[in-house]
């Protein structure tokens, strides 16, 4: 199957508040359409790697490559337009903006992008929201819903370009079980039936184990990347 | 960038919080309209001032100046034969009449200069205004009174009466406000005169006007050019005064002396040069205006800037997010400064209103300004100009006091805030 996401040597160092390094040389590779968790202790560097892929930060030493395009070493702008195409981000915080309605929340990202009309951008965002179960909720602000509903409105928000890979950075953290299963089911369905890739920061279990692969970091190196069946139980 | 989006975020972010886009704006406002209240005011005052002490008077004033004999009265130095008298005279000026040589012929000749706006012709006498026993000393200024009204707006100087009755008779005068107080004259009066020349002359007074200066109210009036020349029993191509008005003040000192070396036998003096005080009190009332302006301006964009800065505080997780799913700095930068110059434009136009309302009244309240000012009201000046120079600093302002907050939003590290 083909490599969507390369990374090769990654390192970061923090230098405050004393220099330290959290990700010591870190390579590995997702595949197009791949379920992939990212699991470790607190304080293992996983968010901070998660970061790195997402091209937000780019203070870091390596080289990135997703979809083929090479990242690292671009410009702010440059970065930004690439995410707005092809990355697509799911935080623990769910993170809408609470003056717009859920719907103004998923079609901004499109309307940014500009590649569709704005009544098409707004019919895609109904279908986005229906598919995570929100359509109902599309014209309600976003402080008005709860936090598993604005997860998913998020989740719709995440997949409105139709990105190449959908991150997520704990994001079942903050939900009930309910809630976490409704969002793991979305996402397996986006990663099996629309060949997207899903790289999701977990400490979840059940979450982690229903994904294709999981690779468990301790202490900014990998500790391996298998299979859930093979992988070490998580503690 | 797409422009509709921005505009409808930043929209959506001023609306949800309506009491902070409120109070921002109402800094500009403030600042406007005071800017305004202001400026009309203070050039109100001015504009008054100027045609107080410029309305008669004028740029250029041509007259007949006169001169003393240059004789020398020593005879000390000189050689002096035996059978000769030597007539030592005083000194004492010609015997000249004040007439300007050609005057007319001169008025036409400087009226068709470039730069001229208009030439008036005057026949000046100093004359006793007889009120029983008593004399009161007095002049009258024989003038062109279609000109006069041209150049000296002396028609919108009458209390009573109508400055054309002077064409209807002769021997009509409008008299000075004071002098006619003096003597208790009302207009359809009659007064006598007496003449430097010891001529007495029975005059109707048709109208009473006022300059608002004393000086002039209570010792001048006015009369045709024939009627002062009947007085003086002079002909009809005696002028003693041609006063002229430029289309610009500041230019009439140089075409004076210009005029000067083209003319002889006339002494010209201008106006602007005698009265530099005037225009300098004028131009530091101007700069005291623009300053305190100024100074509110800068006051509400600090207004601005703060309330912004609060803004952005308060919407950092949203900018980290915009970020995150791909709004660019400058998209981010566009969004807020689409908020402080809609609050300032907003801001401005009402301020606008404001100021035009509250100058509006200020020229509707009465101004006790004595008799002698030609005065009810306190004077404002209604300026397009000053409106379009206020909306343009509530811009200028509220641009520069967004910039700085909007470009510090733009570099919000989105990571720093999305991991907390």
């Amino acid at each position: 199957m083909e490599t969507v996401l390369e990374a090769q040597g990654i390192r970061k160092k923090f230098y405050q508040p004393t220099e330290f390094e959290v990700l010591k040389g870190l390579d590995f590779s997702v595949k197009k359409g791949e379920f992939f968790s990212i699991t470790g202790k607190s304080g293992c560097g996983k968010s901070t790697l998660l970061y790195i892929l997402s091209t937000m930060d780019t203070d870091y030493e390596g080289a990135l490559t997703i979809n083929g395009e090479r990242l690292t070493g671009k410009k702010q702008n440059a970065l930004s337009r690439f995410r707005n195409e092809h990355l697509g981000f799911v935080f623990q915080f769910h993170f809408l903006l609470p003056e717009f309605t859920a719907l103004q929340n998923v079609m901004m990202p499109a309307q940014r992008l500009a590649r569709y009309s704005v009544p098409e951008i707004e019919q895609r965002a109904i279908e986005k929201l229906r598919l995570v179960g929100m359509d109902a909720f599309a014209h309600q602000h976003a402080s008005k819903l709860s936090g598993g509903q604005q997860q998913r409105v998020a989740i719709a928000r995440a997949l409105i370009n139709d990105p190449t890979v959908i991150m997520g950075d704990e994001p079942t953290g903050n939900l009930d079980k309910e809630n976490s299963m409704r969002v793991f089911h979305i996402f397996q369905q986006l990663a099996r039936e629309n060949g997207q890739t899903i790289i999701t920061v977990t400490h979840d279990p059940d979450f982690a184990n229903g994904s294709d692969r999981i690779m468990e970091m301790e202490d900014g190196n990998i500790l391996g990347i298998a299979p859930p069946q093979e992988a070490t139980p998580y503690v | 960038m797409n422009w509709k989006l921005a505009f409808t975020i930043a929209m959506t972010h001023l609306l949800t919080k309506k009491k902070q886009t409120v109070v921002a704006m109402l800094g500009v406002t403030f600042g406007i309209s005071m800017f305004i209240i202001m400026i009309s005011f203070m050039t109100g005052v001015n504009d008054f001032t100027e045609d107080m002490a410029m309305d008669n008077t004028p740029h250029l004033h041509l007259y007949k100046a006169i001169e003393i004999e240059d004789k020398k009265i020593t005879a000390l130095n000189q050689t002096i034969a035996e059978d000769e008298w030597y007539v030592v005279e005083h000194q004492k000026p010609k015997n000249e009449l004040s007439k300007i040589k050609n005057g007319f012929n001169l008025m036409q000749r400087i009226e068709a200069m470039p730069g001229v706006r208009g030439i008036a012709p005057q026949v000046s006498t100093q004359v006793f205004y007889n009120n029983g026993p008593i004399q009161i000393p007095g002049n009258i200024y024989g003038v062109d009174v279609q000109k006069q009204i041209d150049l000296f707006d002396l028609d919108k100087k009458m209390d009573a009466g109508e400055l054309t009755d002077l064409l209807k008779g002769s021997n009509v005068i409008v008299m000075g406000k004071g002098l006619a107080e003096k003597m208790g004259i009302h207009v359809g009066d009659r007064v006598s005169i007496t003449t430097p020349e010891g001529n007495n002359l029975n005059l109707k007074v048709v109208g009473i006007f006022s300059f608002g200066v004393a000086a002039l109210d209570q010792t001048q009036s006015y009369a045709t050019l024939a009627t002062v020349q009947k007085i003086l029993q002079k002909d009809p191509s005696y002028v003693t005064d041609l006063n002229v008005k430029m289309y610009d003040v500041t230019t009439s000192a140089a075409f004076g002396e210009r005029l000067s070396r083209q003319v002889k036998d006339v002494k010209i003096e201008d106006w602007e040069a005698a009265n530099q005080s005037l225009l300098a009190g004028e131009q530091i009332r101007n700069i005291m205006t623009f300053v305190v302006c100024f100074t509110l301006l800068v006051v509400a964009g600090f207004g601005i800037y703060n309330i912004m800065n609060m803004n952005i505080i308060n919407k950092m997780k949203d900018i980290a997010i915009l970020k995150a799913t791909g709004f660019q700095g400058s998209d981010v930068t566009l969004i807020f400064m689409i908020e402080s110059v809609s609050i300032g434009i907003a801001g401005a136009f009402l301020g606008l209103v404001i100021g035009f309302f509250f100058s509006y009244l200020l020229s509707q309240t009465p101004f006790p300004a004595g008799e002698f000012f030609r005065i009810d009201t306190f004077p404002v000046n209604f300026n397009p100009v000053h409106y379009t120079i206020g909306v343009f600093f509530g811009f200028l302002t509220t641009l520069m006091a967004g910039w700085f907050p909007a470009r510090k939003a733009s570099k919000i590290d989105p990571v720093v805030i999305i991991r907390g």
